[in-house]
């Protein structure tokens, strides 16, 4: 109870009001881009700097209070719920894509080509349409890409599932030595994290170049390209954002910030980047595996 | 304050050089920027619900365009196009923009006053959900403007309609959605952060009123069901500008994904629109009727059931969509269960008044005319989920009557009994009682009229989202217009009652305005004080302001 009065609250802060600019700025000038519009362009550019300025500034301001002793147990503990509810809502949001991949290869491809009571369906709209998955054959092809082929499970992609299971064992390493106040192996295995994280996204890169210039497998090649990208696209995503904030904590760290007892900013990032992990492992198996 | 934090901070300040410490002892911040920059609850709270009155004005004015156009049959003032406009856009905004925002400024208002909490437990962030709202209902309500029209596909977007079909201004609705929902989570994720961190140590979780336990579940199922809408949209978004084929069959997609997708979002909505009302209505019930609430602990896991629940039924909004026999049962089934624990909660409410001493006063007249509406909608949506039934009342005016008694006389009627509730308190000051039961009465009458005759068009068959209709269907309508004219102009009788009040309205003494009001809300003085509880409650505090315990015997 003792600590209560203490829970810090803030003074008024800019950093909201300039980050609701910027997501205007950003998200309108987007759609106004893919009309064609060249001050939509602008605004994305604008935007987009402005909620980068935003969050390294509102972040930095965070980063401040805490190492001057701002927080007690109890704001810690604010900061920890938020960010586990936020990673929860984030698997909420793989899992529309996710249910729509179930959705597509188990339900609406089966019965456009006629399974269960919708013989006519196939009959009467693509008779020529066969279910099979990966589907490289869509119902009507004309509008769509035919791939050539698609990204097989054994080939990249297993390479990259190492890459990011090392990569979450590294960082279990780093915190291991931050909770044994071991600063080399701590800035060493960030270190390593963060360039098996950046070596995941670059093979990512070289798997998206094939998929585009030699399989023809592309965006518009009909579900299957649409769930492959949608999910693998979305997950890369996160990926950069896990590394962007890796990269931060390695700063911080080398500032000589957190100790065995406040390191949330770390654990944060770490339960973050385990997230992302299980998500890949998710996708290996449904994407590309099965 | 004990002398630990006044040294701790000293300290701060010398370190930091500045005085940018909590502006604890201060009180608001001079001038308007005090708005855009407050970290407060309570002004955080007020912004939220200014801003969904404003909103709910906005689509209350399409509502009256809608309304006018359908007071006869024909053609009348408005180009289909745009009436379909005026219906989606009306619904975007009163969803989205004035019952959710509304429930969460009165979350922010009373959450930590009511678990003795000094504020919300992210406070910036609780200002970034807010003003991310003016601009995401800035960016939805300019499609209106835009070449090719606003989104003219109904609340419920459903693909090929909002892809293949849809003006150029659909990428902006689907940005705004996206603002929208972000700020929902983060509010959300506040509201979840707040009640199981910055309670009162005492305040055990079953010690907690039910208003609180109702948004903490309430938080739950916004941040599992709004980031499913995202991906909703995203997936709109690629289909229409980046060729994905995820609602498109000759890709091998579905249109039929995107309503499953939509509706596992959609059904746990409407309980996101609904369970604070619970919440709302068993603090006042009890107020008025001089008892306890009956069942406490039933409420609670009844509000639990309902929420679980919701994620399983989505399929009752497609029974015509075409489905496998064994999913129709399922789904209605599913359905009907949800009626059970709802029955516990209007059951519960009416126990409480049971031979209590009724007075009605305001809050209290909306708090029943709650319970006896949104039963009302409940029943009708009972009839709804049964499946054989279904194909006739599917799309059909009736759905329309279903919607809105559940969601005008159940959501809005909660909030407005809320603000009468708690608005003496808010700003110390007591509204014309004489003026506000007038204004109810118009208000409750008016309301009938509009939706109750929407019930027998549907029945006869009258579809919805049409702006022309066959003749047999005139007299209904024009009564439902004719209602609907008037309750628009009883909110103008609520804005001025509740203008009057905070310029005028007589003092409160003693900072209780109902004598028999119980919880932590009410032990702040004369007038909420900026700052909330510096030190938290004790637990006989807590125990004596429990409204769902008994205290007889006591005094
Ligand atoms: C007793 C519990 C309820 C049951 C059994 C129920 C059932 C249903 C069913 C079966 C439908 C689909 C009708 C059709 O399209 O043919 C429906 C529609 C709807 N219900 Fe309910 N409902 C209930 C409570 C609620 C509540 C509490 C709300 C909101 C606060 C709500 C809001 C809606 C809305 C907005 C729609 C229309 C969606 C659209 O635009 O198509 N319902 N309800
Ligand atoms: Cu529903």
């Amino acid at each position: 109870m003792q600590s209560r009065p203490d829970y810090y609250i803030p003074s008024g802060s800019y950093w909201p009001i300039l980050g609701s600019v910027g997501l205007f700025a950003m998200l309108g000038g987007f759609a106004g881009s893919l009309h064609g519009s060249i001050v939509g362009t602008i605004g994305l550019v604008l935007g987009l700097g402005m909620i980068i300025f935003m969050v390294f500034g509102w972040i930095g301001q965070v980063v401040h209070e805490s190492e001057n002793g701002y927080y007690n147990k109890e704001v810690d503990m604010s900061f920890r719920m938020g960010m586990g509810w936020f990673i929860f809502s984030e698997v909420m949001f793989f899992a529309a894509f996710f249910g729509a991949l179930f959705y597509a290869r188990q339900l609406s491809v089966p019965w456009l080509a006629g399974e269960g009571n919708n013989f006519w369906t196939g009959e009467l709209l693509w008779p020529e349409f066969k279910s099979i998955w990966p589907l490289v054959a869509m119902p009507d092809p004309t509008n769509f890409s035919i791939p050539k082929g698609i990204i097989g499970a054994w080939e990249l992609p297993a390479i990259n599932t190492l890459l990011l299971l090392t990569s979450g064992a590294t960082l279990t390493w780093a915190h291991w030595a931050l909770m044994n106040k071991n600063r080399n192996q701590l800035i060493a295995g960030l270190m390593i994290t963060i360039v098996l994280g950046i070596t995941f996204l670059g093979l990512q890169i070289e798997e998206y170049y094939l998929a585009y210039t030699t399989l023809d497998l592309k965006l518009s090649s009909g579900i299957y390209g649409s769930t492959f990208f949608m999910l693998t696209g979305f997950h890369g995503f996160h990926v950069t954002l896990g590394v962007i904030m890796l990269i931060v904590i390695l700063m911080r760290c080398i500032r000589g910030h957190f100790n065995m007892d406040r390191h949330f900013g770390f654990e944060a990032v770490a339960w973050y980047w385990h997230f992302v992990d299980v998500v890949w492992l998710g996708l290996f198996v449904v994407v590309y595996w099965l | 304050m004990s002398t630990t934090t006044t040294d701790l901070q000293d300290e701060i300040e010398k370190i930091d050089g500045h005085d940018s410490h909590d502006d604890h002892h201060h009180g608001p911040e001079p001038g308007l920027l005090r708005w855009v920059k407050t970290t407060n609850h309570k002004d955080i709270g007020t912004l939220y619900i200014w801003f969904a009155f404003s909103m709910l004005l906005i689509g209350g004015a399409f509502a009256m365009v809608i309304r006018a156009e359908l007071f006869q049959p024909g053609l009348q003032l408005v180009e289909p196009q745009f009436f379909n406009q005026m219906t989606t856009l009306h619904g975007l905004i009163m969803v989205f923009g004035a019952i959710m925002p509304a429930f969460v400024g009165l979350a922010n208002w009373q959450i930590p006053l009511m678990i003795g909490a000094k504020d919300m437990a992210l406070p910036r962030m609780n200002n970034w959900s807010f003003w991310i709202l003016p601009f995401a209902g800035t960016m939805l309500l300019s499609t209106l403007f835009m070449q090719g029209g606003g989104p003219a596909f109904g609340w419920t977007f459903y693909a090929p309609l909002s892809t293949t079909f849809a003006p150029e201004s659909t990428d902006f609705f689907i940005f705004a959605v996206h603002m929208l929902g972000f700020s929902s989570i983060m509010g959300a994720i506040n509201v979840i952060a707040t009640i199981l961190n910055m309670r009162a140590p005492d305040m055990k979780l079953m010690d907690m009123p039910l208003f609180v336990w109702t948004w903490l579940i309430t938080a739950f199922l916004l941040i599992a069901a709004m980031p499913v809408l995202a991906g909703a949209v995203t997936m709109m978004l690629t289909d229409r500008n980046f060729g994905t084929s995820f609602f498109d069959a000759s890709g091998g997609g579905d249109p039929v994904m995107f309503q499953h997708i939509f509706w596992f979002f959609g059904h746990p909505e409407v309980y996101i629109m609904i369970l604070p009302a619970f919440g709302i209505v068993s603090q006042i019930i009890p107020t008025f009727a001089r008892k306890p609430l009956f069942g406490y602990s039933s409420m609670v896991y009844a509000t639990a059931a309902i929420a679980l629940l919701s994620f399983v039924v989505w399929g009752h909004h497609m029974f015509l969509v075409g489905m496998p026999i064994a999913g129709q049962l399922y789904f209605m089934y599913a359905t009907i269960l949800i009626s059970v624990p709802t029955g516990v909660k209007v059951f519960n409410w009416v126990t409480t008044m049971w031979r209590g001493s009724l007075s009605f006063e305001t809050p209290m007249l909306w708090a029943v005319a709650f319970v006896i509406l949104f039963t009302i909608g409940g029943l009708s949506g009972l009839m709804l989920g049964i499946a054989p039934a279904d194909i006739q009342y599917h799309d059909t005016y009736f759905v329309v009557a279903h919607f809105h008694y559940v969601l005008v006389t159940g959501a809005l009627f909660s909030i407005i009994a809320a603000v009468f509730y708690w608005l003496p308190m808010w700003c110390g000051r007591m509204y014309n009682e004489k003026l506000a039961v007038i204004h109810f009465w118009w208000a409750i009458i008016s309301v009938n009229v509009l939706f109750f005759p929407q019930h027998f068009l549907g029945l006869a068959g009258m579809p919805r989202r049409i702006p022309d209709y066959s003749l047999q269907f005139a007299d209904f309508n024009m009564i439902s217009s004719i209602g609907g004219f008037a309750f628009g102009l009883s909110f103008i009788m609520l804005t001025y009652i509740i203008v009057d009040c905070i310029r005028n309205g007589k003092p409160v003494e003693g900072g209780r305005a109902w004598e028999s009001a119980r919880g932590l809300e009410w032990t702040q003085g004369e007038k909420a004080q900026y700052h909330s509880f510096d030190t938290p409650p004790s637990r006989a505090t807590i125990l004596a302001e429990s409204s769902h315990i008994s205290h007889e015997g006591q005094h």
